[in-house]
């Protein structure tokens, strides 16, 4: 790739981001424009803005490089990352909205009348913060790495860096037309390349017909392998290797590998010829990491129990994205529940377009970036397709818009995650010190993330995001569901609950994290259980919440009434939603 | 890996620690055991920090829940099986054994609010088990009436534990007055909003109407614009329901009075208004931007000669929004603001800064009152802070309510 047009293709995302951020306010100096300047965000624009905030690094780049690795199966993500609007927009919007409250915690506070509740909610948030902004941490390395040459570690600390100074500093001032830029912009870096992209697929004289069997490099390709990994060969195939292969030491020498399993010393280059079928990746554990019918759904995942793992992920999706601390402040930006409603249904929209884009990427990455496979770094496939594809000036040009909306991609969501888990900590974890205190927050919220994604970047950016999201399914849905559609919740309940369901998702997710386990948990059901934990922590937490309730029975909250209707009933009755026109004109 | 291993055991170690850190929080002031002092001091000590425990819930008046934590947390004081707690007739809490006993306990509190003396009586029970042998029944006095009464019940009837009811019920009569004084104190800011709505009117009024009639032989047009925007003006003003408004509504009213105010002065007056629109859902006190205008207006048009420049910015800040009104009039002295803020200057003089002052600093805490920046002839920037979210004023306008 061009390193000079993704720097300034990268630079030019950065600066107008920070020029609409400081400008896009509305201003007037007439009092006859007043008016227009105090009229409240349009659905459709906060829409753009929640979809800007949400896209994250997982869905521009995680999703593809899935699909390109492990197939259809993995269309799950981007289903599910648009179907959790749909139950937010059901159950969940307009009451929320409704009730007056910026952040989860404030909802507990409001429905629960409990302080308790509240921090409880508030540590949950910052936890789901932290395992969400994770990952865009690492897509920022990948990213600016790709684009400049700089090591990994490299992007992720700079983006922390550029993202806590913009927070600590007072923050976007006009975060809502900033969002929507982002959101155009992503659109825009993922649409453009894909029709050039498949322009240049149809007019291939060999158009996709293998998708079936193992993927063959198209043209004469170099794969320089970053760290060791081990290979499987099922038939004998032809190299040359300057580096080290199974120990020994060659120096463009020619190499006939023999089925079986062979180990690839990290920083060896190998060169394949056109047609060479693309050797398998071995993952760590024994479990093969390439699906050999990519095609075919549920026949031969990493995981031992497909079927069960593509619930884990729905469940986790479809009830995990009420539970997203930066995305709910922005449904505070609605006047009201009607139109936080019809911004959700206008989310559903535009979320659900943009994610028809990133499998058509992951799907040519697979016929034409195989060696990603082989790599293992299949989170690049968006990054470098132009290149591969359209090539020459174009495919630079291409290239870098992608580059600059994969910066949008993880710098929005970065500053949203950032902002949102600084001011919960602020305001109910750390104790009060004053406004120094919320650039200490700041400062807290991101070097946590920093530190374990420098000392860890081998976890996929989706499945990071996987785990966030069943966390906040487990811990938050709950809540919100049981909150506001139930009269019969309690604090002690809704505690319990959070913290049974919450702590055990956690729990398991931290287990996952933690890297192949030797024992029992490292393989079989256990395994599975703890990697896609939804399943389980979901249910378990609505059953703690309804049955303590149900047991502190006589702990319901005096005010529950008052709140509920406030919840439920419309702000004002219909057809009253404008300001009166006929002016001057009262009734008693 | 390293650093993932280290998070599995971070995460919840984390948890722990924040729940932890809250916890002790919350309870800073809990006794223990390292005391130095004589047995005296210490049941001094003793007495003293189970009464403070007992106050924060008594002060939300005479309820329920208030009640029950009351009971709970007044029970160590005495050395009796069961402590309760009755409004009127009607029990509120019990705390301890024996409430098989509470319809004996209930037929001497009737005599209790009857008599309004204190009084002792026997309970015979079948029970051998049971602790309960004596009772106790004091009334609970605010303003000379008795609203309810605290019933002590336990195996001795000794002199003193009948003075320690006594005192006890005494100590809780004292909450629930100073209960009694918060619900008028709010009522009291009530009424000033009221008042505050009556004192829009007269000057501002007049000069309006004056400034209207001007226009109606040489712009008719304008004229009745005029007219439209001083009676949705004022029917704003006048609005009778709800003690909060949205920042969108505030504005607009800001509009119609500067169109008014701008009939009368023309081009001397010049707005910016600079607005996030994320902030305009925001919910804020009723009138709490106007009068704030109207000072501003005051300051720059009518003590000066000069071209008067008003500002008004709302920014988003997170969880908070950020309201500023910035004017180049006049100024003020900076003590003499600060009597006026105290209430101490003279009545008529920036009832309005004070009044929206004691407001913010009634509905979202001290910390959030006005913050202003003046001195002579500098002109004047009020600042002001609005949290997003008002869980506490929600929840003392339903108490209020449900008092009402």
């Amino acid at each position: 790739m061009n390193q000079a047009y993704g720097i300034v293709a990268v630079s030019a995302a950065v600066v107008a981001t920070l020029v609409i951020g400081s400008t896009g306010l509305r201003i007037s100096r007439t009092t006859s424009d007043f008016y227009v300047a105090s009229r409240t965000v349009p659905p459709y624009l906060n829409a753009m803005a929640i979809s800007g905030e949400y896209l994250s690094a997982a869905s521009f780049l995680g999703i593809a490089g899935l699909v390109a690795a492990q197939g259809v199966e993995m269309l799950w993500f981007p289903v599910g990352y648009a179907a959790g609007y749909l139950v937010l927009l059901v159950f969940v919007a307009a009451p929320l909205r409704r009730s007056g409250a910026y952040t989860l915690p404030d909802f507990a506070d409001s429905r629960l009348e409990s302080r308790a509740a509240r921090r409880v909610a508030s540590v949950l948030v910052v936890g789901v913060g932290w395992l969400y902004l994770l990952p865009q941490l690492q897509g920022a390395g990948l990213t600016l790495g790709l684009v400049t040459g700089a090591p990994r570690w490299l992007g992720g600390v700079l983006v922390a860096v550029v993202v806590t100074l913009a927070v600590a500093a007072g923050g976007m001032r006009s975060i809502t037309f900033v969002q929507a830029f982002q959101y155009c912009l992503k659109l825009t870096a993922l649409l453009v390349p894909a029709v050039f992209l498949v322009l240049a697929w149809h007019g291939d004289p060999r158009p996709a017909g293998a998708l079936d069997e193992p993927p063959a490099f198209r043209r004469h390709t170099r794969v320089t392998v970053e760290t060791t990994v081990l290979i499987r060969i099922e038939a004998p195939l032809r190299t040359v290797v300057s580096g080290a292969v199974d120990g020994r030491g060659y120096d463009d020498g020619r190499l006939v590998l023999e089925p079986g399993v062979h180990e690839v010393r990290g920083g060896t280059t190998l060169r394949f010829a056109p047609g060479t079928p693309v050797p398998e990746r071995e993952s760590g554990d024994g479990r093969r990491d390439g699906a050999s019918s990519w095609a075919a759904p549920l026949s031969g995942g990493r995981d031992d129990h497909p079927l069960y793992t593509t619930y884990g992920l729905i469940f986790a999706t479809f009830l995990g994205t009420m539970g997203l601390p930066h995305v709910l402040v922005r449904f505070y930006t609605n006047p009201d529940g009607r139109a936080a409603r019809r911004t959700t249904v206008i989310v559903l929209a535009l979320v659900g377009g943009f994610y028809l884009l990133p499998p058509l990427y992951g799907l040519l990455g697979r016929i034409y970036a195989p060696d990603l496979l082989l790599t293992g770094t299949t989170d690049a496939a968006v990054l470098v397709l132009p290149e591969r594809l359209v090539g020459g000036l174009g495919g630079d040009l291409l290239g870098a818009l992608v580059a600059a909306g994969a910066c949008a991609a993880f710098l929005s969501t970065a500053s949203g995650l950032t902002l949102s888990v600084a001011g919960v900590l602020s305001q109910d974890v750390l104790p009060s010190l004053g406004v120094r205190h919320f650039r200490l927050a700041t400062l807290l919220a991101v070097a946590v993330p920093v530190t374990v994604s420098v000392a860890a970047s081998k976890l996929p950016v989706a499945n990071a995001v996987g785990l966030a999201f069943a966390v906040a399914a487990s811990s938050f849905c709950p809540l919100l569901l049981l909150g506001i559609w139930w009269r019969g919740l309690t604090a002690p309940g809704a505690i319990a609950g959070l913290l049974t369901g919450g702590g055990s998702a956690l729990a398991a997710v931290a287990l996952t994290i933690a890297g192949p386990l030797t024992g029992p948990l490292s393989d079989g059901w256990a395994h599975t259980l703890l990697a896609w934990p939804a399943v389980w922590s979901v249910p378990l937490g609505f059953l703690t919440m309804i049955l303590v309730s149900l047991a502190t029975r006589d702990r319901i909250p005096a005010g529950t009434e008052a709140v509920m209707a406030r919840l439920h009933l419309p702000e004002r009755p219909t057809g009253q939603d404008a300001p009166p026109t006929r002016r001057g004109v009262t009734t008693p | 890996m390293n650093g993932l291993a280290l998070l599995a055991a971070g995460a919840p170690v984390l948890f722990a620690a924040g729940l932890g850190a809250g916890r002790l929080l919350a309870r800073r002031t809990h006794p223990d055991g390292t005391d130095h002092g004589t047995p005296v001091e210490r049941a001094t000590f003793h007495t003293l920090h189970t009464a403070s425990m007992a106050a924060p819930p008594l002060r939300a008046g005479l309820t329920e829940d208030a009640a029950r934590k009351a009971v709970r947390r007044l029970r160590p004081l005495f050395a009796t099986a069961a402590l309760g707690l009755t409004a009127e007739d009607r029990l509120l809490a019990w705390d301890g054994p024996g409430r098989h006993h509470t319809d004996t306990a209930l037929d001497r509190v009737r005599q209790v609010l009857a008599t309004g003396r204190p009084q002792t009586f026997t309970v015979g029970c079948p029970d051998p088990d049971c602790p309960v042998r004596r009772g106790a029944v004091a009334p609970l006095t605010v303003d000379g009436r008795v609203l309810g009464a605290l019933v002590v019940l336990g195996s001795g009837g000794s002199q003193s534990v009948v003075r320690a009811t006594e005192e006890v019920a005494r100590w809780v009569s004292v909450q629930l007055e100073l209960a009694e004084l918060d619900r008028t104190r709010t009522g009291l800011i009530e009424a000033e909003i009221r008042a505050l709505r009556a004192q829009i009117s007269p000057h501002f009024i007049y000069n309006s109407l004056a400034a209207i009639a001007s226009f109606v032989r040489t712009d008719p047009e304008r004229a009745r614009e005029l007219l439209l925007e001083f009676a949705d003006f004022t029917r704003y003003s006048f609005r009778r329901h709800g003690e909060f408004t949205t920042l969108a509504e505030e504005l607009r009213s800001v509009e119609q009075f500067l169109e008014l105010v701008r009939a009368r002065f023309g081009q001397r007056l010049q707005v910016t208004l600079q607005i996030a629109p994320e902030v305009l859902p925001v919910a804020v006190p009723f009138l709490c931007l106007q009068p704030l205008v109207e000072n501003a207006v005051k300051h720059g048009l009518e003590e000066s000669v000069e071209r008067s420049r008003i500002a008004i910015t709302a920014q988003d800040e997170g969880a908070t929004a950020r309201i500023v009104i910035e004017d180049n009039g006049v100024g003020m002295e900076p003590d003499r603001l600060r009597r006026i803020l105290r209430g101490e200057g003279s009545p008529s003089a920036g009832i309005g800064l004070r009044n929206v002052d004691e407001r913010l600093r009634q509905v979202y805490g001290d910390e959030h009152g006005l913050v202003i920046e003046t001195g002579v002839g500098a002109g004047m920037k009020i600042t002001m802070r609005i949290p997003k979210y008002r869980g506490g004023a929600q929840r003392s306008s339903r108490h209020r309510a449900a008092r009402g």
